[in-house]
């Protein structure tokens, strides 16, 4: 109602034809789709407060915060914090394990989730390929406590696995005390966590490829190998590059790796385990250096978001497919 | 079983298909690299089972056997692991027990996951929709602001601080609001959407809906798929998590079973003395009554979410 009448009260004043057209237009588009409009009012909100505040707050890098007092800061800008974190070594030892750790995670989980797909999809019998593809699923839905939980109790030194190295005569290691376990420990049960998850965008590209060109391959005399090297890769390319993408993008930033690492490690294996964001944890939430901490963050953020940027870039460049 | 129906039809489709290729007679090396993907396969799902085969033993492994050190192979070989040693004491144990109130954690766990997915549900939905139509002009600008969020944002610092601004520390919210749209979910509705014939929208509005009558009555009943995934997805997430508590709830009485087994979990180290007087078995079996519900309900959705992350997988 009140836009109507905005409207007949807007009508009498000289505007030019283009826009009373534009205006009329918009008014049009909004008496027709209010209602759509009305519908993502409530999210909109929802983002704004608790998803672009925050963002915005990220200005506590810069600015003095007072426990209960405004959460942009207070007082003058200042690169102090800057300052302060550059010249830590913690930090720049957690950086440096946050970037080999999801290398090496990426460097495992990558190829062996290809692979894990391109042998799924070889498979004929397909009550055994659902039973394998469910199997495989499972560690996705399950919380992180539970697979650290796990973890734990197959490394303890009463565990299974210290059962086998005593069974071949080793000596009991207690795994989840060394450092130089750490990254093993990570890596293997990253890939055990996610082999089964990561095949399902393959498999949904792998199903979409047209029977004929396999027809085609094989009047053209190519046998199973040549068939997958040929049509199946080729095929799913844009699918791997998106995912790849994805993956170098996450390089620096701690997605999945905080609740892991924070779930494993211990003082005695900082020096492999300590990555950014349980470094931002402590420093932030445990010690109360809210600044610093924010400071940390950003600089993570940042670099997370060039490294997107790039790889994107280069894959629009390379592969024609890009997220945005 | 609705699973093992529809799998006849693919079944023969799928023979149809390679019908052409089995003529050709499949040569030794295939065969052989069959039996032996076969085989890989097997061992992939039996290394991925045991972790869980392995807590259940040791759940129902009574306090003495696991002292004894008999939940081990070295027991097994000797055979000195009897039925004797297996028993539901340690689940009615936990079940029961007063110092720590695991069924009042379940329970927490239960209610924020029921209201957080119905929450999670509606305003997901109510987003992406309007998202999925090309026509509305202000997708061009609303698109790029949902989106944004996936690639950068406040970090945790700022989202904490803004928590305790909201005074949201030791309330429900606290759990549940940072995490009640994730721009993920809403893309992959959005994907879903977008695939719904517009026929048939145009045909309803033609009837007589205006556009929230088309969403509900229309959309809405033929996004089964997308909303069951959707479901399950929200549902797991809040399920399994804890570090929304560990940031934001303080007060015992309100802890999910998630952020309970963290504790006792992550008690190695020095902080909950606790962690290290309770017994392997009694942990494991909280772990298993927490992975219950999860692992019952995953594979009967299978169909949908893996049909779910093609949509998506394909738009973005």
């Amino acid at each position: 109602m009140s836009i109507k009448e905005q409207i007949n009260q807007e009508q009498p004043v000289e505007w030019s034809p283009a826009k009373i057209t534009l205006r009329k237009r918009a008014a049009k588009d909004f008496r027709i789709n209010w209602q759509l409009y009305v519908m993502f009012l409530f999210p909109v909100i929802y983002y704004i407060i608790f998803r672009y505040i925050p963002m915005f707050g990220n200005i506590l890098a810069f600015r003095k915060y007072y426990a209960g007092g405004n959460i942009f800061g207070e007082g003058p800008l200042t690169l102090k914090y800057f300052k302060q974190f550059i010249t830590a070594k913690p930090f720049w030892d957690a950086f440096k394990n946050t970037l080999i750790l999801n290398g090496l995670y990426l460097l495992f989980r990558f190829p062996l989730t290809l692979i894990f797909a391109l042998l799924l999809n070889e498979i004929r019998n397909l009550n055994w390929k659902k039973f394998v593809q469910t199997v495989s699923y499972l560690p996705h839905f399950i919380s992180m406590v539970i697979v650290c939980g796990m973890i734990k109790e197959l490394l303890s030194t009463s565990g299974p696995i210290n059962d086998v190295i005593a069974q071949l005569g080793g000596e009991k290691i207690n795994f989840i005390a060394l450092a130089e376990w750490f990254r093993t420990i990570f890596v293997a049960s990253g890939v055990w966590q996610s082999l089964g998850w990561g095949t399902i965008l393959y498999l949904a590209a792998m199903s979409g490829i047209n029977p004929s060109l396999y027809e085609a391959a094989t009047v053209d005399g190519a046998n199973h190998f040549q068939q997958v090297l040929h049509v199946t890769i080729p095929c799913i390319l844009p699918t791997i590059a998106t995912l790849l993408i994805l993956d170098i993008g996450g390089l620096v930033g701690s997605g999945g790796a905080f609740e892991k690492v924070y779930l494993l490690y211990s003082p005695l294996t900082y020096e492999t385990s300590d990555i950014v964001s349980t470094y931002v944890f402590r420093m932030g939430i445990e010690s109360g250096s809210i600044n610093f901490a924010t400071a940390v963050g950003l600089f993570e953020g940042l670099i997370n978001l060039v490294l997107l940027t790039c790889a994107n870039f280069v894959s629009r460049k390379v592969a024609n497919t890009s997220l945005w | 079983m609705s699973d093992i129906t529809n799998a006849a039809p693919e079944a023969k489709k799928e023979i149809h298909i390679h019908n052409p290729k089995n003529k050709i007679k499949e040569s030794v090396g295939y065969k052989i690299f069959t039996v032996c993907n076969t085989i890989l396969m097997a061992i992939i799902s039996i290394v991925t089972l045991f972790p869980f085969l392995y807590l259940i033993l040791q759940s129902f492994t009574a306090d003495q056997a696991i002292i004894a050190g008999d939940l081990s192979i070295q027991a097994f070989l000797d055979g000195k692991l009897n039925f004797d040693d297996f028993s539901i004491k340690t689940y009615i144990y936990v079940i029961t027990r007063n110092d720590f109130e695991f069924l009042k954690y379940y329970g927490n766990t239960i209610l924020y996951t029921f209201i957080g997915t119905v929450l999670s549900l509606f305003f997901s939905s109510i987003l992406a929709y309007p998202l999925s139509k090309p026509k509305l002009r202000v997708n061009k600008i609303l698109s790029p602001f949902i989106i944004f969020t996936m690639y950068f944002g406040g970090g945790l610092m700022a989202n904490y601080v803004l928590m305790l601004k909201l005074g949201l520390k030791n309330s429900m919210w606290g759990f549940i609001l940072p995490m009640l749209i994730s721009t993920y979910y809403v893309i992959l509705m959005r994907s879903f959407f977008m695939s719904i014939p517009k026929d048939l929208e145009e045909a309803g509005e033609i009837d007589g809906l205006n556009k929230w009558g088309v969403f509900w009555h229309i959309a809405r009943p033929l996004s089964t798929p997308i909303i069951a995934t959707m479901t399950l997805f929200y549902a797991v997430m809040y399920w399994n998590n804890w570090f929304n508590a560990k940031l934001y709830l303080q007060d015992k009485t309100k802890w999910p079973v998630a952020y309970f087994l963290q504790t006792i979990i992550r008690g190695a180290g020095a902080s909950e003395p606790d962690a290290q007087n309770m017994s392997a078995n009694i942990k494991s079996c909280a772990m298993v009554l927490t992975v219950l519900p999860v692992i019952c309900i995953y594979p009967f959705i299978q169909k949908y979410y893996v049909q779910g992350m093609m949509l998506g997988g394909v738009k973005e």
